[in-house]
C-alpha cells in the first residue's frame, strides 16, 4: 500500500474542499473495496478523504419516495422498515452480497463505486486496459466466467459487481452529487459507463465529485418484487446473473408495468429495457416472459467461459418474473 | 490513535496505512484475532465495533479512533469462558482453531442483529416483526466466516444452543458491554 | 533414565507387528470417550499463538515480490526504490542471499522436507510465475508490503510448458508411484473389455485444487550464533529442522522448530520457500523475522493438488461380475518434485476383477511444484472409479450397493494379500439404512420439489493404513503419579492431542487428567510427519515400545520386596495406576508406590516404534461408504448438498467427538471438490489467476447440511490401538457421491469437476 494522508470531513463541502485539485485524492467510505485495491496497488492515492461522517440518514419523502444518505451502510438500508415494505428487491439484493460483516461497513456510496473483481484487474502482472489504458484485456480470452455478456467491448469484458445497484437501477434511483463545481443529479442508469475504449472511465462522475445521497422515486407495485442472485455457492460470491424485478399485472392478468435489471452481465448494472418495452400489455405467463427475456438477451455475447450466462439470464428472468406472478405479496 | 479495546482505553503510534488488523496483532498484541485473506473473503478477522462485527481487515485503523472494540479476548469475564465460548468448546465448533475468533465475534454480532430485526437474503417475510431463527436462518448469516476444517455443524450447534439459553431481554454480549450496559 | 534403541522386539510380552497385536486392543477405558478438546478453551479465547505471533525485540517483517514469467531469466532487477523506502532493512535478491544448498525432495531422505529441490533465491533463474525473486525486511509489515511493491525486475523469457494439452503430449512414465510400481497388470484387461458383456469406458477430468488452510503460512524465525529458532506452522517439524540443518550447514541439533498450533494444514503446511528465505534474511540482516504470506502469496508459492484426466474401463458380465478394471491417466507435475497424485491407488485392492490394467504417467509442466493435498491420489481417484461404478452398476440395472456386494473382493485384489480388516459392506449396509437408500429411485428425475430435482448417490471412501518408522516416544512418570509423554509430533486440528491423552491414560491405566501429551517441539524426541493420517498409528507404535520399556524399567525398579517380584513384561498389564499380573488381582503395585520405595522422583523412559511390518504382511485400508441428497435446480442448474452421511470402517475411533469431526472436514473439502474448487492456471502465463480466497470457491457455512457419520469401531488387529488414521477418508468418495446424486437428479453424468452449474443447465 502506497503511503497517504488522512482527512477526515465533517460534511459534503468539506470533503470537497480537502479532495479539491487532487487527482489522487479518493473518498473513503466503508474501505471494503478501496483498502483491498490500495492494498494491491491497483489504487494509490496519496489522500484519503473519510466521508464516513455524512448523513447517513433514510428519510422517506412526503411523495412516498425514500432518501438514503450515501454514508448509510449497507445493513442499515436492507434493515430499513420502509424499504422492506416498499423495496423489498433492494433489500433483497444488498442481502444477497457480501457478508454481514462486510455489509456492517460498506457504504450506500462506496457500494456504487466499487469497481470490478475481475482478476486480471486485480493482478499487476496481467494486462487490463482499466487498470493501464492500453495495455490489453488478458480476461478477454481468458479466465472470463465472471465477464459481461452485454454492451461489453474489445478494450474490457468487466462487469459491475455489486447487487444493490441492480436494484437501484430497477428502482429509477437517483443519485445526488456534489462537488467542485457544485451540486447535481444524475439517474443512477446513467451514473456507470459501458467500456467502450475507456474502460478506465467507469462513471459519470467528474473530478472531484462525490456521492451525498441516492434518492428512490416513490413505485407502489414495487412492493411485488424481489431479486434472485445466481452463483457459484450458495453465499458470499459475486453473481454469475441476477434479476432484480417489480411486476405489476391488473386484474385480467395483463402486465400493466414492470421494473427489470439485470447484474452480472454488464460493466453496469443492466437495465433490462427491451424486456420491459415487450412485457408491458402482455399477458403475465411464461410465454410473454419468455420473448422478453429473448429480447433482452438478443445482443448479448458469450465468451470463452461465459456464454452459458446468456441462457442462465434468460431463464433467471423467466423465474423470477414467474415468482411474482404467483406471489401475492 | 486512541481506542477503546475491550473495555481499556489504548493509545498507540501507529502507520496510517495499518489496518484495525494489523494494528491488534502487531501492535497492540492481540493475536487472538486472525489474519486468513486480508481482503475481505474469510471473516478469520472479525471483531466486533461498538457492538457491530466487522472485517477488521479492511478496515484501516485510523477511521475507527474513538471506536469501542472487542476482540476474543474480550468475550469472557475474570478467566470464565462466555457461554458461547463454552459451546464452541462442547460441540466440537473447531479443529484447528483458526478461524475461532472470528466465528465467535461474528456469532455474537449476529446475535444482536437479530435481535434488532435486521433480515438475512433468506428471510422469507421481511415485515416480520422479529426474525424466526433457524438452521438456514443461522447457517447464511455465518456463511462470512470461513472454516477450512469444516466445523460448520458443530459452529450451528454451539450458536443456536446459546442463542436458546439467552433469553430474549438479554443479548449474548460480552463481559464488559454487559459491564457497561 | 533409561534409552531403548535396539530392536528387539522379539522378547515374549513385546508388540512384534504382524505377528503379535497390541495388548490394549480390546482395552477401553478413555478411548473413544467424546473428550472435549485439551486445547480448546486456548483456541476460543484467542490464547493458542499461532506461527506469526511469538515477540520478539528487534523483529522486522518480510514481504515478498514474485516474477511474472513462467521459465527464463532475470536480466535487471531494480530494488533502489524499496531500499529507499522507509523503514526497510534489508532487501535480499538472488544477487545477496547467502548461498544455501537446494532442499531435498520429500522422501529421499529421512531428512528431506523439500517440496521441490530447485535452488532457493540463489541464481537468477526463474522456473515458475509467481517464484520469490525479492524478500523486503522492514521495521512494520506495511512498511515492507510497500517497499515489495517497488520491486522492478525485467526478464528475458524461455519457452515454457503452461499448457496441459501441449504437456500431456510428451508423458513421462515414473519409476515409482510413492515406491509403488507404476503399472499393474493382472491379466489382459483390454481384451477383456471387449470382450465383456456390459461395458463402461470414460474419460474423467479433475482440476487443480489449494489447501487453503485459513492461517496463511508463516514463520517467526531468529538466529543465535549459528543457532536458529523457528516458529513454523509445520506438519513435519523434525523433517523441517533437518532439512533447514541441511540447507544452512549447521548440526541439526543447532536448529530448534516449534508448531504447537497449526491454523489448518491439509497437506500444505510444509517446507516451502518462505521458511528458507526468512531464515536466510534473518541471518543476512542479523534480525529476528516474521514472514506471513499473503493469500495470493500461498497460491504463488505454495503448491496444491495437480490436475488429472483418468480414464476408468469396466467390463463386466450381466450379473455384475467384473471382467476388467482399467484405471489409468496422466497428471501434471514437475520435474523437480515427487509428488505424482497416485489416483489409481484405490483401484489397487477395492474391488475383485478377472483382469486388471492400472497405469499412470504425468506431464511435466513449467508451474510450481504441485504437492500432497488431503488423500492425494484417492480423493480424484475415488472420483473416477467410483462414478464408473455407479455408470456399471446403472447399466447392469443393479442397486450400485448390490454391485460392490458382487464384487467384494476377499483378498487384495493386486497383491494378495489378506486384509488386516475390512468391513466395507458393513459401512455400506449402516449407511444406507440410516440414509434411508431404499426411498432412492434407480430411474433419475424421479424427484422433484418445486424447480427443484432431488437426487440420491452414494460411492466408496478408501485410503491406506500406513505407520512411519522413526519416530520415538518418552514418558515421564513422576512421584505424584503425573505421566507425560512427549513425541514432536503436530495437532493441526485433528485433535491428536486429545486422543493422544486419552491413548495414554487407557494405556498406563492412569486418569486421564493425570495425562500429559507434550508435541510440537523438535527439542522432543522425534516425532513422524502429520500427513497421510499415519500420525496416530505412527505415535502409537513409538508409545508401544515406551511402554513396553516403562513396565520393564518399572518391574526392576519394583526389586523382590513387590507383589510383582520375578514377574516379566509378559506376564503383566499396567492397570489402575499401575502394575499387575495379568491373571491374579492380587498382584499388584501402584506406579507411585515402586517409585516411592526406590526412592525415585521420576522415571523416564524413550524408545523407538518398531519397523511397520504388519504394512507388509497386509493390505491395511480404511473404508467408507459415502451417501449423497443433492437437489438441482431445473432452471439455473445450482445444486445444493441437502444431505450427507459417511459411514466409515476406520478401525478404532479414539474420540468420538474429534474423530466425527475430522470425518465431517473431510467430507467438506470433498462437497468443495465436488461443486466448487477450481485453481485457475492461465495457459498462456503459467500464472493462477483466482489467487483469492473470493474467486477460489471453498464451501462456506450455507453450502454444508447437517452431517451425519457412522463408523463401525471395530479395531484393526495388526494396527496399534487397533486404529487407522481418518484425517484423509472423509474427503475420498465425496466427489463421486456428489456426482451420482445428481445423475440420480437430473440424468445428467458430468465427469469433469467440479460440477458448476453451466454443466447442469
Amino acid at each position: 500500500m502506497n503511503p497517504f494522508t488522512y482527512e477526515r470531513a465533517s460534511d459534503a463541502s468539506a470533503a470537497i474542499e480537502l479532495a479539491k485539485g487532487n487527482a489522487a485524492a479518493r473518498y473513503l467510505g466503508g474501505g471494503t473495496n478501496l483498502v483491498d485495491l490500495m492494498r494491491e496497488t491497483v489504487e494509490r492515492p496519496d489522500m484519503l478523504v473519510d466521508v464516513t461522517g455524512l448523513p447517513r440518514g433514510i428519510e422517506p419523502r412526503a411523495d412516498g419516495g425514500l432518501l438514503i444518505g450515501a454514508a448509510a451502510t449497507n445493513t442499515a438500508l436492507a434493515a430499513d422498515s420502509h424499504v422492506r415494505r416498499h423495496y423489498p428487491l433492494l433489500a433483497r439484493a444488498i442481502l444477497a452480497g457480501a457478508s454481514a460483516q462486510i455489509r456492517n461497513m460498506a457504504t450506500v456510496g462506496g457500494n456504487i463505486l466499487q469497481r470490478t473483481r475481475c482478476r486480471y484487474f486485480y493482478d499487476n502482472a496481467a494486462a487490463c486496459n482499466k487498470r493501464q489504458p492500453g495495455a490489453g484485456c488478458d480476461a478477454r480470452d481468458g479466465f472470463n466466467r465472471y465477464h459481461a455478456i452485454l454492451g461489453a467491448s474489445p478494450a474490457c469484458v468487466a462487469t459491475h459487481p455489486s447487487d444493490m445497484c441492480v436494484a437501484l437501477a430497477a428502482l429509477d434511483a437517483t443519485v445526488h452529487l456534489d462537488g467542485p463545481t457544485g451540486p447535481r443529479s444524475i439517474a443512477l442508469a446513467e451514473l456507470h459507463r459501458l467500456p467502450g475504449d475507456r474502460p478506465d472511465i467507469e462513471t459519470e462522475l467528474k473530478p472531484g465529485e462525490l456521492i451525498t445521497a441516492v434518492e428512490l422515486p416513490p413505485l407502489p407495485f414495487a412492493r411485488r418484487s424481489t431479486y434472485r442472485k445466481v452463483r457459484d455457492r450458495a453465499s458470499y460470491a459475486f453473481a454469475l446473473v441476477s434479476v432484480a424485478a417489480a411486476l405489476d399485472i391488473d386484474d385480467g392478468g395483463v402486465v400493466r408495468n414492470v421494473r427489470l435489471a439485470l447484474g452480472g452481465v454488464a460493466h453496469k448494472p443492466w437495465r433490462a429495457s427491451a424486456a420491459e418495452a415487450a412485457l408491458k400489455g402482455r399477458p403475465a405467463n411464461a410465454e410473454s416472459f419468455r420473448a422478453a427475456a429473448e429480447a433482452e438477451l438478443a445482443a448479448a455475447t458469450g465468451l470463452r467461459d461465459n456464454a452459458f450466462k446468456i441462457e442462465l439470464a434468460k431463464r433467471t428472468i423467466v423465474a423470477v418474473l414467474g415468482e411474482l406472478t404467483g406471489d401475492d405479496a | 490513535m486512541n481506542f477503546t479495546i475491550n473495555g481499556q482505553s489504548v493509545e498507540v503510534e501507529a502507520d496510517i496505512r495499518s489496518s484495525l488488523l494489523d494494528l491488534l496483532r502487531n501492535s497492540l498484541g492481540f493475536t487472538g484475532t486472525k489474519k486468513g485473506c486480508d481482503q475481505g473473503a474469510c471473516g478469520a478477522c472479525t471483531v466486533l465495533v461498538d457492538g457491530e462485527r466487522i472485517n477488521s481487515c479492511l478496515a484501516l485503523a485510523v477511521q475507527y479512533q474513538g471506536r469501542s472494540i472487542t476482540t476474543v479476548e474480550g468475550l469472557g469475564s475474570d478467566g470464565a469462558l462466555h457461554p458461547l465460548q463454552q459451546a464452541f468448546v462442547e460441540h466440537d465448533g473447531f479443529q484447528c482453531g483458526y478461524c475461532t475468533p472470528g466465528q465467535l465475534c461474528s456469532a455474537i454480532g449476529m446475535a444482536r442483529e437479530i435481535e434488532r430485526n435486521v433480515p438475512s437474503v433468506v428471510t422469507a417475510d421481511l415485515t416480520a416483526a422479529s426474525v424466526t431463527v433457524d438452521e438456514t436462518e443461522l447457517r447464511e448469516r455465518m456463511s462470512g466466516n470461513l472454516c477450512r476444517c469444516g466445523a460448520y455443524n458443530g459452529i450451528i450447534e454451539a450458536i443456536s444452543e446459546t442463542l436458546a439459553e439467552t433469553s430474549a431481554s438479554q443479548t449474548p454480549a460480552s463481559s464488559h458491554e454487559r459491564a457497561r450496559a | 533414565m533409561s534409552m531403548q534403541s535396539e530392536s528387539a522386539n522379539t522378547r515374549p510380552g513385546r508388540w512384534q507387528p504382524a505377528v503379535t497385536q497390541d495388548p490394549m486392543l480390546h482395552k477401553h477405558g478413555a478411548l473413544g470417550q467424546p473428550v472435549s478438546r485439551i486445547d480448546g478453551p486456548l483456541k476460543v479465547q484467542g490464547k493458542a499463538r499461532f506461527a506469526a505471533e511469538f515477540p520478539y525485540d528487534g523483529l522486522c517483517y518480510a514481504a515478498l515480490a514474485f516474477s511474472t514469467i513462467a521459465r527464463g531469466r532475470i536480466t535487471a532487477l531494480d530494488t533502489t526504490a524499496a531500499e529507499a523506502a522507509p523503514g526497510v532493512v534489508l532487501v535480499m535478491t538472488h544477487r545477496n542471499a547467502p548461498r544455501m544448498k537446494a532442499p531435498s525432495l520429500m522422501m529421499s531422505s529421512p531428512t528431506a522436507a523439500g517440496a521441490s529441490d530447485l535452488p532457493v533465491m540463489q541464481d537468477d533463474e526463474i522456473h515458475w510465475n509467481g517464484q520469490p525473486i525479492a524478500v523486503v525486511l522492514a521495521e512494520t509489515q506495511e512498511q515492507a508490503d510497500h517497499a515489495a511493491s517497488l520491486v522492478r525486475a525485467d526478464y528475458a523469457p524461455l519457452p515454457a510448458v503452461t499448457s496441459f494439452d501441449e504437456a500431456k503430449k510428451s508423458p513421462r512414465q515414473l519409476d515409482n508411484l510413492l515406491g509403488q510400481p507404476p503399472v499393474v497388470e493382472i491379466g489382459d484387461a483390454e481384451a477383456a473389455l471387449k470382450a465383456a458383456a456390459v461395458q463402461v469406458d470414460q474419460i474423467y477430468r479433475t482440476p487443480r485444487h489449494n489447501h487453503n488452510a485459513i492461517e496463511l503460512h508463516a514463520a517467526t524465525v531468529a538466529w543465535t550464533g549459528d543457532e536458529l529458532r523457528v516458529h513454523d506452522a509445520s506438519q513435519l517439524l523434525d523433517l523441517t529442522a533437518g532439512q533447514l540443518a541441511d540447507i544452512f550447514g549447521l548440526e541439526s541439533d543447532k536448529v530448534r522448530v516449534s508448531s504447537p498450533f497449526v491454523g489448518g494444514g491439509f497437506g500444505g503446511k510444509c517446507l516451502w520457500d518462505h521458511q528458507i528465505l526468512a531464515c536466510a534474511a534473518a541471518r543476512l540482516a542479523g534480525r529476528p523475522v516474521r514472514i506471513m504470506l499473503s493469500r495470493e502469496g500461498v497460491f504463488r508459492i505454495v503448491g496444491g493438488r495437480t490436475l488429472t484426466e483418468q480414464r476408468v474401463a469396466l467390463g463386466a458380465s450381466a450379473d455384475g461380475n467384473l471382467d476388467a478394471l482399467i484405471h489409468t491417466g496422466i497428471a501434471a507435475m514437475t520435474t523437480h518434485n515427487s509428488c505424482p497424485e497416485q489416483f489409481t491407488f484405490p483401484a489397487r485392492h477395492l474391488y475383485a476383477a478377472k483382469s486388471i490394467r492400472l497405469a499412470q504417467e504425468v506431464a511435466d509442466m513449467d508451474m510450481l511444484a504441485n504437492t500432497f493435498m488431503r488423500a492425494p491420489g484417492e480423493s480424484v481417484g475415488t472420483f473416477a472409479l467410483e462414478c464408473a461404478i455407479d455408470e456399471l452398476a446403472d447399466k447392469l440395472g443393479l442397486d450400485p450397493i448390490e454391485l460392490r456386494r458382487r464384487i467384494e473382493p476377499e483378498t487384495d485384489p493386486t497383491s494378495g494379500k489378506p486384509f488386516s480388516s475390512r468391513h466395507l459392506i458393513d459401512a455400506y449396509e449402516k449407511g444406507a439404512e440410516r440414509f434411508g437408500w431404499d426411498r432412492r429411485s434407480p430411474t433419475p428425475r424421479q424427484r422433484r420439489d418445486g424447480e427443484w430435482l432431488i437426487g440420491m448417490g452414494c460411492a466408496t471412501a478408501t485410503y491406506p493404513y500406513h505407520r512411519f518408522p522413526g519416530g520415538a516416544a518418552r514418558i515421564r512418570l513422576t512421584a505424584g503419579g503425573q505421566v507425560t509423554v512427549s513425541t514432536a509430533v503436530h495437532d493441526m486440528g485433528m485433535g491428536t492431542a486429545t486422543a493422544q491423552a486419552q491413548h495414554i491414560a487407557a494405556r498406563l491405566g492412569v486418569p486421564l487428567n493425570q495425562v500429559s501429551f507434550e508435541y510440537g517441539d523438535t527439542t522432543l524426541p522425534r516425532g513422524v510427519i502429520a500427513g497421510g493420517s499415519t500420525q496416530t498409528a505412527s505415535i502409537g507404535g513409538a508409545v508401544i515400545a515406551a511402554t513396553e520399556v516403562f513396565v520393564e524399567e518399572l518391574l526392576k525398579l519394583a526389586g523382590n520386596d513387590s507383589p510383582l517380584a520375578g514377574l516379566s513384561l509378559a506376564e503383566v498389564e499396567t492397570r489402575d495406576g499401575g502394575i499387575g499380573h495379568r491373571d491374579d488381582a492380587a498382584r499388584f503395585e501402584s506406579y507411585e508406590s515402586i517409585l516411592r520405595r526406590s526412592g525415585r522422583d521420576e522415571l523416564v523412559c524413550e524408545a523407538d516404534a518398531p519397523p511397520p511390518a504388519e504394512m507388509e504382511a497386509f493390505s491395511m485400508h480404511s473404508y467408507g461408504a459415502q451417501f449423497c441428497e443433492v437437489r438441482v435446480s431445473e432452471i439455473t442448474g445450482e445444486v445444493r448438498v441437502s444431505r450427507f452421511l459417511g459411514s466409515f470402517d476406520a478401525g478404532r475411533i479414539l474420540n468420538a467427538k474429534t474423530a466425527t469431526s475430522q470425518f465431517k472436514g473431510g467430507i467438506i473439502m470433498g462437497i468443495g471438490l465436488a461443486l466448487t474448487e477450481e485453481t485457475n492456471f492461465d495457459p498462456r502465463s503459467g500464472r493462477i489467476v483466482n489467487a483469492s480466497l473470493a474467486d477460489y470457491h471453498v464451501p462456506v457455512q450455507m453450502d454444508v447440511p447437517a452431517i451425519e457419520i457412522l463408523y463401525t469401531d471395530i479395531p484393526d488387529p495388526q494396527a496399534p490401538m487397533g486404529a487407522r488414521g481418518i484425517g484423509e477418508i472423509g474427503i475420498t468418495g465425496v466427489g463421486a457421491a456428489v456426482a451420482n446424486a445428481v445423475y440420480n437428479a437430473t440424468g445428467k453424468r458430468i465427469r469433469d469437476l467440479p460440477i458448476t452449474l453451466d454443466k447442469l443447465m
